[in-house]
């Protein structure tokens, strides 16, 4: 598609390349970020994909992709990806495939998949250098299965395996982290109410070789319980309350592309949320908002200090 | 030498694994180590570094991703080796149904590996029959030999354009992976013009033809479709096999037919076994023999899919049959013993009687006196009339020298707790 530098709004393109009428939930923030990824990678493209909400997206015999689609299971999409890409360099190499031919290798899985049982798989994908963009629609629990609470839960959500009165007791894993950690060639997060953010980071990833990350919060109608006409804003308040911190690392540094000034207060962002309701009715638990707010302020404390 | 032959060398099961991958000239291999398979990525990867073959090896982190990667490489149109055992084939088993499912066509060497628990580094079978139902068709190999050239044929069936599954090529842990037997290596060009190239037609991703593949199914009747398409492919094999060994046989000399029949032909009584071990079983049938019993050898090379006529054919007119299971599923009782009388049940002349034995669990030998031991319980069901329960091949000995380890560890753990 989109070979120029995205800038401004307007540069974003236009065309959308993922058909319609897919069995996704009304209001899914993890298919309103890709309709804007897929727009940027376009149709050259194969998809592995893992056990998860968006592996009913291709249900025979249809599929909203122009591209290409592989499911494999719920803990190895990552080396579904490395048996591509080696397939397709050996076909290269060998003159046996045009390089017109070639795609670009992406897996797309949730965070069931990405936090916890691919994690394995995806860490030997970092290792082996696969040249390939990791998608991950970061919804906060196994969504697909009804929403019980999985490694990327954030701390005191309802969730249907957290259903009493302090909601999950654990606390969202640092993702991000983990993968920079690896040094891969890329890692990013991205919102889908961050359209432009979103479409210069996978701009940006899709000049590059080698093992590509992505984490796209995905607000969820039917998971974080609310209605599916707010996805957007609540993926809007989630950046600007601090609580999803948008930022790239790149070449050893992690920058963050979108600071939020003022910050706004996390609760404006928690009472949007069936999920965070307990924490406003029958009373208001400041405590537990206020620890929750501190720990974004510590968060950016040390962003800004760095 | 056999014709086409470029050298007779001394070989390992292994070794035999990796010449077979060698000569099918294999682009990929996803590998993971794991004893006692570990000596065929090893043979190959110094093939690689030393530029003596054009492959690509990687090592993925578990078996689970190695088989994933090994069915995405083929589904997208590159021709796949791969080689695991025992708790490896377990780790990977979901990917093992997934990818046979993808109708993806590769090559799998299982080195058999009795599996956990406890643990333990020899042979049976139940790491292999466990991958029984996944639509990976099975040949099961008894010497060094089979093992090579079963390799090429196993590439011609898999890639059939009416198969299109894939296969695994089994040979057991120890008795095969690491004993050294003469082994003729096919010339190059003759092994290559017999497998041929991998057509991969449209099991591919190309930029300019865009496929989904395994994508999700709603409801039972696609579901049922798709299954039952794989199973009649596996079925389809089976002639298909029969043809590609064959032409083996007429390009290379060497017999592969579904079943090994050793003095069975003419036999009132009839041993059938999988594996190397079967080779015990000729050295006893030849010793029956001489000792005036008349007795030989069913062996089948095609696990999956199973060879029904062949059996029902082969063991036509028997007095009596033992199966002797390397595997032991638990409250059941032996594998192929229940394969084997699900097909013989109602056939014209089945032998009346189908005695069951279990031995040679994790690499427990099965002696000559034991399958004389067999024939005589055959005998014996014979003229009584009725067919004997199953037995587990185990002797007092045996049982002695566990009751000696038990007293040591109660002791052991009687010193552990008293205060020194």
């Amino acid at each position: 598609m989109s070979e120029h530098i995205i800038k401004r709004m307007k540069d974003l393109p236009s065309s959308h390349l993922l058909g319609t009428g897919t069995p996704m939930c009304s209001g899914c923030g993890g298919l309103e970020a890709l309709h804007q990824i897929y727009d940027i990678l376009g149709e050259n493209t194969v998809f592995t994909n893992a056990a998860g909400c968006m592996t009913l997206l291709s249900v025979y015999p249809f599929t909203p992709f122009r591209g290409s689609w592989l499911y494999t299971a719920m803990a190895s999409a990552p080396a579904g990806a490395q048996g591509i890409r080696d397939a397709l360099d050996i076909l290269l190499e060998k003159q046996r495939l045009k390089p017109e031919d070639d795609l670009q290798v992406v897996t797309l899985t949730g965070d069931g998949s990405a936090y916890g049982m691919g994690l394995s798989a995806t860490s030997g994908a970092i290792d082996r250098n696969l040249d390939f963009l990791y998608i991950c629609y970061d919804n906060e629990g196994y969504g697909n299965t009804g929403q019980q609470y999985s490694e990327a839960t954030p701390h005191a959500a309802r969730t249907s395996t957290s259903k009493g009165s302090h909601g999950f007791p654990g606390y969202k894993k640092d993702l991000f982290a983990i993968w920079a950690a690896n040094k891969p060639a890329y890692v990013a997060t991205v919102a889908g109410a961050e359209p432009l953010d979103l479409a210069k980071k996978i701009e940006t990833a899709k000049q590059i070789r080698g093992p590509r990350l992505i984490i796209a919060l995905a607000p969820c109608p039917t998971g974080w319980n609310y209605d599916p006409q707010y996805s957007a804003d609540i993926g809007k308040l989630a950046v600007s309350t601090g609580v999803w911190p948008l930022k790239e690392y790149i070449d050893g540094k992690i920058t963050h592309t979108k600071i939020p000034h003022p910050r706004k207060p996390v609760q404006e962002y928690l009472k949007t949320q069936g999920r965070f309701k307990h924490m406003f009715e029958p009373q208001v638990d400041k405590a537990l908002i206020g620890e929750i707010q501190a720990r974004v302020d510590r968060y950016w404390a040390e962003v800004t200090e760095s | 030498m056999t014709r086409k032959t470029l050298v007779r060398k001394l070989l390992t099961g292994n070794g035999a694994a990796a010449w077979g991958a060698r000569l099918a000239q294999v682009d990929y291999v996803p590998a993971f180590p794991i004893t006692p398979q570990t000596e065929i990525i090893e043979t190959i990867a110094q093939w690689i570094d030393s530029a003596e073959v054009a492959t690509r090896m990687v090592t993925l982190e578990s078996e689970h991703s190695m088989i994933t990667a090994a069915g995405a490489a083929a589904a997208t149109g590159v021709r796949v080796f791969t080689a695991t055992s025992s708790q490896g084939l377990l780790y990977a088993m979901e990917m093992i149904y997934t990818v046979a499912g993808w109708r993806a066509p590769f090559v799998m060497v299982n080195v058999s590996r009795g599996l956990s628990a406890p643990i333990t580094l020899e042979p049976d079978h139940n790491d292999i029959l466990a991958a029984r139902d996944s639509g990976f068709l099975q040949i099961h190999c008894a010497t060094c030999q089979e093992v090579l050239d079963q390799t090429l044929i196993a590439y011609r069936l898999a890639e059939h354009h009416q198969v299109r599954l894939p296969v695994i090529v089994n040979l057991d842990g120890f008795y095969l992976s690491f004993t050294r037997e003469p082994v003729h290596i096919p010339e190059p060009q003759a092994a290559a013009q017999f497998v041929g190239e991998y057509n991969a037609e449209n099991i591919r991703f190309r930029a300019s033809a865009p496929a989904s593949q395994a994508v999700a199914v709603i409801g039972g009747g696609p579901y049922s479709y798709f299954r039952y398409e794989t199973h009649l492919a596996a079925l389809h094999a089976l002639s298909t096999y029969a043809s590609i060994a064959e032409d083996f046989k007429n390009s290379f000399g060497r017999d592969y037919s579904v079943l090994e029949t050793y003095r069975s032909e003419d036999a009132d009584y009839a041993f059938v076994m999988m594996g190397c071990f079967a080779t015990k079983a000729k050295e006893a049938v030849d010793r029956l023999r001489e000792a005036g019993v008349s007795i030989g050898l069913v062996r089948p090379r095609v696990l999956r899919p199973f060879p029904d006529e062949q059996f029902r054919q082969a063991l036509n007119g028997k007095q009596a049959v033992a199966v002797i299971d390397q595997n032991l599923s638990m409250g059941k009782g032996g594998v192929l013993h229940s394969e084997l009388a699900s097909v013989l049940y109602g056939a014209a002349n089945a032998p009346p009687v189908l005695a069951s034995f279990i031995g040679g669990l994790g690499g427990r030998d099965i002696s000559t006196e034991e399958f004389f031991e067999i024939a005589k319980t055959l005998q014996n069901a014979v003229k009584a009339k009725q067919t004997p329960p199953p037995k587990l091949l185990y002797s007092e000995t045996e049982l002695r020298e566990m009751r000696k380890l038990q007293a040591i560890a109660h002791v052991e753990r009687q010193e552990l707790r008293s205060p020194s």
